[in-house]
């Protein structure tokens, strides 16, 4: 089950011996391990927020004063920032999932990982820079445009 | 799992039968069916709360009530509630058992996992379901 085995100290040249990166046996240190690494990063990451998450929308409950409090220290700048980051961990993670899911089922998905990995990061940029404006703009404008 | 990672012999008389019930394999595909409706799910909540019209500065308890008084977002919000919570708790038990050393801490790491998800999944389903949106200050 572990997935971070690192046993015996020849183990890290003999995995190495007579694989190359080119070939595709190479796994350590890969563009998909990386994949991997990142996938569980986002993973963390949005289920730590989402404890958070439920316990600021559980204020409805409590009074609407309490909630729209704690609702306006998403909408500070800094915070509004972290958002940022939240969508681009949540999009990165729906988009390998959706990689790995083809990898796993599509029967062609192994061998095309690659190139569905550089899709996915594309797509991620493409989604992410309109995403970006969109989420900061009013952000932006009120902290440097505000005079107006 | 023992602390070191060297792999008994195949037939050596100790070995645990390597399948006792199929929970990994359900476990894992799960992770592919939730993981699916939640891309639906959560990246539409991101969209309409994040992006859409003005995103974040329009919510408020007024916001929240109005889309609440629908049972489309009432349920969407419920799944999404469940699905992400039982994706993430599974995705969280994955990562504390290849990386907890000692039985005890990969013990207690879980039981801290579930109590927060048991937490997190009465108080969401509670407040969706007694939500009130005349309730005083």
């Amino acid at each position: 089950m572990s997935t971070t085995a690192s046993t015996a100290p020849e183990a890290g040249a003999s995995d190495r011996a007579g694989a190359s990166r080119r070939s595709g046996t190479f796994y350590r240190g890969d563009p998909g391990m990386w994949s991997w690494v990142a996938h569980r990063v986002t993973g963390v990451l949005t289920f730590f927020f989402l404890f958070v998450h439920v316990l600021d929308t559980a204020l409805v409950r409590v009074s609407p004063n309490a909630y729209d409090e704690v609702i306006e220290t998403y909408k500070s700048p800094f915070v509004n920032l972290l958002e940022v980051g939240l969508v681009g961990a949540v999009l990165y993670h729906a988009l390998n999932g959706i990689r790995v899911i083809l990898v796993d089922f599509w029967e062609k998905g192994p061998q095309y990982q690659r190139p569905m990995l550089w899709t996915t990061l594309g797509i991620w940029v493409l989604v992410m820079i309109p995403g970006t404006y969109f989420m900061l703009a009013r952000t932006v404008s009120e902290m440097f445009g505000g005079g107006h | 799992m023992s602390e070191s990672l060297t792999l008994e012999k195949p037939r050596s008389p100790r070995r645990r039968a390597a399948r006792r019930n199929n929970f990994e394999l359900y476990s894992w595909a799960f992770m592919r069916i939730s993981g699916l409706a939640l891309v639906i799910l959560v990246l539409g909540h991101l969209f309409i709360m994040n992006i859409l019209d003005g995103g974040v500065h329009r919510i408020n308890f007024a916001f929240v009530a109005g889309r609440w008084s629908s049972p489309f977002w009432q349920f969407w919000d419920l799944a999404m509630l469940w699905l992400a919570q039982l994706h993430g708790g599974n995705g969280l038990r994955t990562i504390i058992d290849d990386y907890a050393r000692k039985d005890t801490t990969r013990f207690w790491l879980k039981m801290l996992l579930y109590a927060s998800m048991a937490v997190i999944l009465v108080l969401g389903t509670l407040v969706i379901f007694t939500f009130d949106p005349n309730i005083t200050a």
